[in-house]
């Protein structure tokens, strides 16, 4: 993770070794006293309920019962964990969150792929081949980003009933396509408003076309906010719930909504410690995908979302 | 013979009384979750799967208000589920209208349920247009106080045999630091601790003007006040259970940590769960004591239409399998619900069943809030019960205005 | 960045337009056309099922006079204007401390941007243990001696939305602070420089001259936050179902409630048509400004 391995240039200033900020300073001055524990404070706030939830999901119910939320587990069991996975209960279903996880994958993979695969056209469309009416159209589109999910849940029950595939997996996909295209549509616009003109220009020069500018110019360059559009995406879709709830049958349900079962159906006492074994258990994908790729995350924002 | 053999095989098996020609998968929605539930939707499952089908299960967390939504945008989407529980009530009236839902009319008569079906309302209530809609799986009340006999007998208190009593009781409950009565804050639960009120202390006359007549005039009168001044009582009561399921709060009572609670029937299952014995660990009150007048509906089954003949054979297949003699008498067992047949042995029911049998059988029946008013106005009034329940500043008047008011515009 | 349009064929950038066809499709019929036909069946009295029987402004008669869509629309009001204050200057204030050239970078931006990655119902569920006065912080500061220390939200119908509120910038902020800092990065190392050799302390700088430079992130940022805000429904569920009482209901699930769970279809519709009628107040003449009026981005 050292700051010297990444070598990007789109930024206008080398990231983040050369940050910007007042300066100069010194090491240990009482300034950086200052900033340092006002981060430490801070940084507590953000990592307390993951730390909980941790330590809860390796203990036994009866530490639970007696102990203090936030000492560690005096016994570790990945009790928890196996359970939340696999033999926890919703009515008769015992298996877990397994099933939910692979239906969320089902989910969210084509998903992605088809919102950023239009939404990445729209932009490209209205950034460089503006035709009259473009927008009206955009326009409408952001102010649907506003727009209250409810309004339109109904309607798009009727229309997915029309077409005929309420409750399946593509109808679903269908829903996360079209209520993503908004947000991702604004960031493909704003960033392919920033490609130096000239380039566009050259490649109309030499007769290339609108696909073929697309494909190979424009793609290519958008490296940076096709990551932060995968990101976006990914953890929107993994983590939503009243798409899940609304446009699939119990078996094809997300983990969200699984989890959300689990966490109600109460069989006896609460048990804490599955509880937030399950709840880390359906974060872990989009947890993952930050802590892996968080950095090209803010890179790629500072590359689009910028850019108004 | 080796050819032969299996053929004879598939013809003895087709002409099975259950055994379908083909197993179809049924997927079946519900909301039975809590512990003793999961166990008796396990009982309706291993017999419909013995009659050569598959039971694809649709649970569904968070009880009836989360469930209803999904269930009919699922049926109005197209999408639907093979075979669904539901309680009756006006909420399923407009989807049978919209003719979503199978007529079972056929089942009935072939089955001779109208013989074994006891009450008959209950079959009245998923009626439309003199065809049956569903089949009704159990019989459960909601008129019940239920109390935890050791926390009073070990503090030297009498257990109560009214709502006065336990009101009067409460100061030294809570002097011993036990919560008097335990209340789970979901929406349904304060309803039903509410319209348990008002039946039991306001008596039957005063429900059914209340909620039939839409009489607002009267609903804004001294009775329905008395019944306010009770739900004060109940408010202070529950004060300290911050609980949300109805099952923990039916923990709280095993626990001793409350005293009682106010929840249908089908409570006892978790009582019993907890190895208490009901009639002598858990006292019973129904009608609160006061006015011994239950509910007696139930939980129903229904069957969205279906073209696929696999799927009807297999709807087929689990109507009967609810109404057979077995499963009726161990489904409610362990739901700790009254079985829907007349005819079936109940001498392992508990001593609060018997008590309710009792009830019904003497005619002390009185309709479900469910059906007398559309869901709609049963949302308005648990929007005002959850808001008065929980908020100590909302004065009793006021609130019998606000419930007039909505008496004055229910249907 | 313009590109002007030139006076054009009817066939010009006709590729752009076809593959433009399902963002128009998608603006006409969904954005427009099912809000529009929301708008329309609001004035009916639809059950169940969409009717169209016309009942007037019936619908929002009632819906003006019903406590709790008033206890929803303060709620969202509270929430959403302390949302937005707050999760700009902290995540302000996260981005201009990280961005002091300090040590572990990486490492605080990943802490401060991992709760974004989880879902809203996660948040909630997690919250809701911590705030539960029999569980959690409470629990733990009492067992260090504070007997008296009361930190219970989530059961008091005054603080509940407070509570969510600390769930909400939780999860949101890092977002904030990630957008912030970008647009930290994005402003000219001169500035600073021109700012020190005037002698302008760095607070000063902050305010008046970074701030005002930052309007495009600062746009992108009100408009996340915002869409965000009024879509605010999870997180209600999962952290304390409307609970105590009412007291934390929001207008989402006012609706989600009106149209499946009292089967009401028309006053659901009614209320969102409201919720329509707040958000075009807010961002028609924003929208305006921002994508309408001019042709470059």
């Amino acid at each position: 993770m050292a700051d010297a391995t990444f070598t990007h240039t789109t930024p206008r200033r080398i990231w983040p070794a050369d940050a910007a900020g007042p300066r100069p300073r010194k090491r240990f001055s009482q300034r950086n006293i200052i900033i340092y524990s006002l981060l430490a404070v801070l940084a507590l706030y953000y990592l307390l309920p993951l730390y909980v939830m941790m330590v809860t999901s390796l203990k036994g119910m009866p530490e639970i019962a007696l102990g203090n939320i936030f000492a560690p587990p005096t016994e570790i069991t990945f009790e928890p964990w196996v359970k939340a996975w696999s033999t926890v209960c919703t009515g008769l279903n015992c298996d877990g969150l397994s099933r939910g996880f692979w239906n969320s994958v089902k989910i969210t993979v084509p998903s992605v792929f088809f919102s950023i695969a239009i939404a990445s056209v729209n932009g490209y469309a209205l950034s460089l081949w503006r035709f009259k009416g473009a927008n009206v159209f955009f326009t409408i589109l952001i102010i649907g980003a506003f727009i209250p999910y409810q309004v339109m849940i109904y309607p798009m029950v009727i229309l997915l009933r029309e077409i005929g595939i309420y409750g399946d997996l593509s109808g679903l996909v269908l829903v996360h396509t079209i209520f993503g295209m908004p947000i991702l549509t604004l960031l493909f616009r704003n960033y392919f408003s920033s490609v130096p003109e000239e380039l566009f220009k050259a490649a109309r020069v030499d007769g290339a076309g609108f696909w073929a500018i697309y494909f190979r110019i424009m793609l290519p360059m958008a490296l940076p906010i096709l990551v932060v559009a995968v990101i976006l995406q990914t953890t929107a879709i993994w983590n939503d719930f009243l798409f899940g709830v609304i446009f699939s049958r119990p078996t094809n349900y997300p983990m969200t909504v699984q989890l959300n079962n689990i966490v109600n159906s109460v069989q006896g006492v609460k048990e804490y410690n599955v509880n937030m074994a399950a709840t880390l258990l359906s974060a872990l994908v989009p947890l993952t995908i930050y802590l892996i790729s968080g950095k090209l995350f803010v890179r790629g924002i500072a590359a689009g979302a910028v850019k108004g | 013979m080796q050819k032969v053999c299996p053929m004879l095989l598939g013809l003895a098996m087709a002409a099975g009384p259950f055994h379908a020609a083909q197993a179809a998968d049924l997927e079946v929605t519900h909301w039975w979750t809590a512990g003793a539930e999961a166990a008796a939707i396990r009982v309706i499952a291993e017999a419909f799967e013995k009659t050569g089908h598959n039971w694809i299960d649709g649970a569904i967390a968070g009880a009836g208000g989360v469930a209803r939504p999904l269930i009919s945008s699922r049926i109005t989407g197209g999408d639907p589920m093979g075979a669904t529980q539901f309680t009756h009530s006006n909420a399923m009236n407009e989807l049978i209208e919209a003719g979503y839902i199978r007529d079972v009319t056929a089942l009935a008569d072939a089955g001779g349920w109208r013989e074994v079906i006891f009450p008959p309302s209950l079959l009245d209530s998923c009626t439309s247009e003199s065809k049956l809609y569903c089949v009704p799986s159990n019989i459960h009340s909601q008129q019940w106080l239920w109390l935890n006999t050791s926390v009073f007998l070990d503090n030297g208190l009498a257990v109560p045999t009214n709502w006065p009593e336990f009101v009067a009781a409460a100061p030294k409950l809570r002097e011993l630091g036990i919560v008097p009565l335990a209340q789970g804050r979901q929406a349904w639960q304060q309803q039903v601790t509410f319209n348990v009120l008002m039946v039991g202390l306001g008596g039957p006359e005063t429900y059914l003007r209340v909620y039939r007549d839409h009489d607002a005039e009267f609903a804004a009168g001294p009775e329905v006040a008395e019944v306010f001044a009770a739900a004060v009582h109940a408010r202070d009561m529950m004060v300290g259970s911050n609980v949300q399921e109805w099952n923990l709060a039916a923990r709280m009572v095993t626990d001793g940590a409350a005293a009682g609670q106010i929840m249908g029937d089908w409570v006892q299952g978790e009582f019993e769960q907890a190895g208490k014995v009901i009639g002598t660990d858990i006292a019973c009150l129904p009608g609160l004591g006061v006015h011994e007048y239950i509910t007696a509906t139930g939980d129903a089954f229904f069957f969205p239409v279906s073209s696929d003949a696999g799927t009807v054979e297999a709807q087929d297949a689990l109507a009967n399998v609810l109404l057979s003699p077995e499963v009726q008498v161990e489904f409610n067992r362990a739901k700790g619900a009254l079985p829907v047949r007349s005819d079936v042995d109940i001498s392992g029911v508990s001593p609060c069943m018997k008590r309710g049998l009792e009830i019904l059988s003497s005619g002390n029946v009185i309709e479900s809030v469910n059906t007398l008013v559309s869901p709609d106005t049963l949302g308005r009034v648990t929007d005002l019960v959850v808001e008065f329940f929980s908020d100590t500043s909302f004065t009793p008047e006021e609130a019998q205005e606000e419930f007039a008011k909505i008496i004055a515009t229910a249907d | 960045m313009a590109h002007t349009v030139r006076p054009s064929r009817l066939l010009k950038n006709l590729n752009a337009k076809i593959a433009a066809v399902p963002m128009m499709l998608t603006a006409v019929v969904v954005f427009f056309g099912f809000t529009l036909w929301t708008v329309i069946f609001s004035f009916t009295n639809s059950r169940m099922l969409p009717r169209s029987e016309w009942v007037g402004f019936e619908q929002y008669e009632r819906l003006w006079s019903t406590r709790r869509w008033l206890v929803s629309i303060e709620n969202l009001a509270i929430y959403g204007f302390l949302m937005l204050v707050l999760s700009l200057v902290l995540g302000f204030l996260l981005a201009a401390l990280l961005d002091q050239r300090i040590r572990f970078e990486d490492g605080f931006r990943t802490i401060f941007l991992y709760p974004y990655a989880v879902s809203f119902i996660v948040t909630g569920l997690v919250w809701q243990w911590l705030l539960d006065p029999e569980y959690g912080l409470q629990k733990a500061v009492r067992s260090l001696g504070f007997t008296s220390f009361t930190l219970d939200p989530l059961y008091d119908p005054n603080l509940v939305i407070y509570g969510v509120l600390i769930a909400g910038l939780w999860h949101g902020s890092g977002l904030v602070m990630c957008l912030m800092l970008a647009g930290l990065r994005g402003i000219d190392e001169d500035v600073w420089k021109a700012s020190r050799v005037d002698g302008i302390p760095a607070w000063k700088t902050y305010l008046f001259i970074v701030i005002p430079m930052m309007r495009p992130v600062l746009v992108t940022t009100l408009v996340l936050v915002t869409a965000g805000i009024i879509k605010l429904y999870d997180l209600i569920i999962a952290q304390t179902g409307g609970g105590p009482g009412i007291a934390s209901e929001v207008p989402a699930k006012f609706v989600f409630d009106a149209m499946f769970v009292s089967q009401n279809l028309a006053q659901g519709f009614a209320a969102s048509t409201m919720m329509l009628v707040a958000v075009i107040f807010v961002i028609i003449p924003w929208a305006y400004l921002e994508f309408g009026g001019k042709k470059n981005g």
